[in-house]
């Protein structure tokens, strides 16, 4: 479904990614860890178009998507939530989740109704993905006064207001309690089952553990390893590089 | 009566011009080419009423077309340049029209008599009101006619998802990219929408005061454009219309005994309001308290989740 062909993103002399090639399954939860500075966000931006590659490809349903800008991309089916998260703040969370509202293919409303109107359907689909990030009593509020987890629950129900094939989650469980995490591992997995494909970049060991189907490290804009859960824990170089690193942030 | 009558307009004219900024600045652009098209709308109208013998609806029609015309052509290179470089090249802008106007020479002459733009002697006699035997109090509210128009629209705008996306891009633009927003769409459409709207207020102006020249035309008009929807805030179009009431009624008439003076104290006053409410004068917290005392504050579910406070 999303395919990596030695994507490189070099920032003056810094190659933040450096010839990564990888293959997302269409349906699987897939990891992508790496200690700070691996070039985790810096995948995810040219996925989704925010950085433009200094080499390689990004393929996505067969399809090339160099030169896409972020809303095309969007519109192709890739959406995603950001490390720092970026609402708008003086947009109430309704609002948040209605910009970022997609129809369900063959089923778009048309441009009048779409940006002038509103329809019973659309105000189910937005209450809908309320309820499913536990926000639906929160609609009317500023998204800037929500509580630190609502944000970042938020940013999960925006990205996911866009009916996206695939989802790219930027650290989604940074600072967030046990009982979060737990929660989040839930959201996952029941976009999972809605088909969703899901690459997750995450530094909470626990939550990437026990949820991705495969995981692939990076360290120094390289992949360094590419397996499941299991396989990843008993990788020797991934130890050296991250996981036994005596400060890594298990939580 | 006079006096009023003859504030109102002016009131109602610079409301229009405030709101065509307003709506830019909703998506972040701050822009001083207001004026440049306050201008075009004013010599397109004119001289389609003047020369042409138009009538006035269909001249302010087109002079807002042309406004919007020339903004749509402006809004492309604008999307490069952000912030300070953005005043500075829609500065350049207005500029460029205000001379274009200045050395614009179109006598014609119409039932014996010679009008139109005389370049450096300014476009006289756009008697349009006078020739149809309307009166000031028609005037008047022909002015609001548009005024109450162009504010319901925009106010509507603000509950439907443009007015959300609008904010959104000046919110954050890379999270709106993110979320699927357009921003060179957004961004060009605002800046049509506005160069409309300052297009329709220089063709009122323009029959209101039966004459203008490239002077009318100045930087400080394009200041007082963007200062109206700063000072009143970006929460809802009210603001910008009570700024107008503020800075024209009180300040301006208020101080006329002042002179020269004035101009300097002016910015002064903007200076300082802007220090002290960088939110504008009527910010969201003044909005919710006026919303409350109206017994409006307390909306629930329905439609109160559009809404922008
Ligand atoms: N916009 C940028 N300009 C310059 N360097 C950058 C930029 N973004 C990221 N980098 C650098 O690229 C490297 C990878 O960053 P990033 O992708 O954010 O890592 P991660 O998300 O894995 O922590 C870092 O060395 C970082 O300093
Ligand atoms: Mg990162």
């Amino acid at each position: 479904m999303l395919k990596l062909d030695d994507l490189s993103k070099h920032f003056d002399g810094v190659r933040a990614v450096d010839g990564l090639s990888l293959e997302v399954d269409q349906g699987e939860v897939f990891g992508l860890i790496g200690p700070n500075g691996s070039g985790k966000s810096t995948t995810v931006n040219l996925i989704c178009g925010v950085l433009s590659a200094t080499r390689g490809k990004v393929t996505f349903k067969g399809r090339d998507l160099h030169g896409l800008p972020p809303h095309r991309r969007l519109n192709a089916g890739i959406s995603r939530t950001f490390q720092n998260i970026r609402l708008f703040g003086e947009l109430t969370v309704w609002q948040n989740v209605w910009i970022a509202r997609r129809d369900a293919p063959g089923r778009e409303a048309g441009f009048i109704r779409n940006w002038f109107g509103s329809s019973a359907r659309t105000r189910e689909a937005i209450e809908e993905t309320l309820v499913f990030a536990d926000l639906a009593g929160r609609a009317n509020d500023l998204a800037q006064n929500l509580a630190f987890g609502e944000q970042r629950r938020l940013e999960l129900a925006r990205a996911v207001a866009a009916r996206p094939d695939l989802i790219l989650l930027d650290e989604p469980a940074a600072g967030m309690n046990r009982e979060e995490v737990e929660d989040l591992r839930q959201r996952i997995l029941a976009l999972k089952h809605d088909g969703i494909t899901v690459l997750l970049v995450e530094h909470v060991m626990e939550l990437v553990m026990g949820v991705t189907d495969r995981i692939a490290v990076l360290n120094f804009g390289k992949l360094i390893a590419l397996g499941t859960p299991g396989e990843i824990q008993g990788n020797a170089a991934v130890r050296e590089a991250y996981l036994g690193s005596p400060d890594s942030e298990s939580a | 009566m006079a006096f009023y009558f003859g504030l109102l307009q002016t009131i109602g004219i610079h409301t229009l011009l405030g709101l065509s900024a307003y709506i830019l600045l909703l998506t972040g652009q701050l822009s001083l080419a207001q004026v440049g098209f306050f201008a075009i709308g004013a010599y397109v109208s004119g001289i389609l009423t003047v020369i042409f013998e138009y009538h006035i609806v269909p001249g302010l029609f087109l002079g807002a077309l042309v406004g919007g015309l020339f903004a749509f052509l402006v809004g492309f290179p604008a999307l490069r340049v952000k912030g300070l470089m953005l005043v500075v090249a829609t500065i350049a802008f207005s500029e460029i029209v205000r001379l274009f106007f200045f050395n614009l020479n179109w006598r014609v002459s119409v039932n014996g008599v010679e009008v139109g733009p005389d370049s450096t002697q300014g476009f006289r006699e756009i008697r349009f009101y006078a020739a149809n035997g309307w009166d000031t109090l028609d005037v008047v509210l022909f002015v609001w006619l548009f005024v109450v128009i162009v504010m319901a629209l925009l106010w509507w705008l603000d509950r439907v998802r443009v007015g959300a996306t609008l904010r959104a891009v000046g919110a954050d633009e890379l999270a709106a990219q993110s979320s699927g927003v357009n921003i060179v769409a957004v961004k060009v459409s605002a800046m049509t929408g506005g160069g409309i709207i300052a297009g329709l207020a220089g063709g009122l102006y323009a029959h209101s005061a039966t004459y203008v020249d490239h002077l009318t035309f100045s930087v400080l008009l394009a200041t007082f454009a963007v200062a109206y929807p700063i000072l009143g805030g970006l929460s809802s179009v009210f603001g910008t219309l009570i700024a107008v009431i503020f800075v024209q009624g009180v300040l301006i008439e208020g101080m006329r005994f002042l002179g020269d003076w004035r101009n300097i104290l002016f910015g002064l006053l903007i200076i300082i309001a802007m220090n002290v409410r960088p939110a504008g004068l009527i910010d969201g917290k003044v909005v919710l308290r006026i919303r409350e005392a109206l017994g409006t504050g307390k909306k629930s579910g329905g439609e109160g989740h559009a809404e922008t406070r």
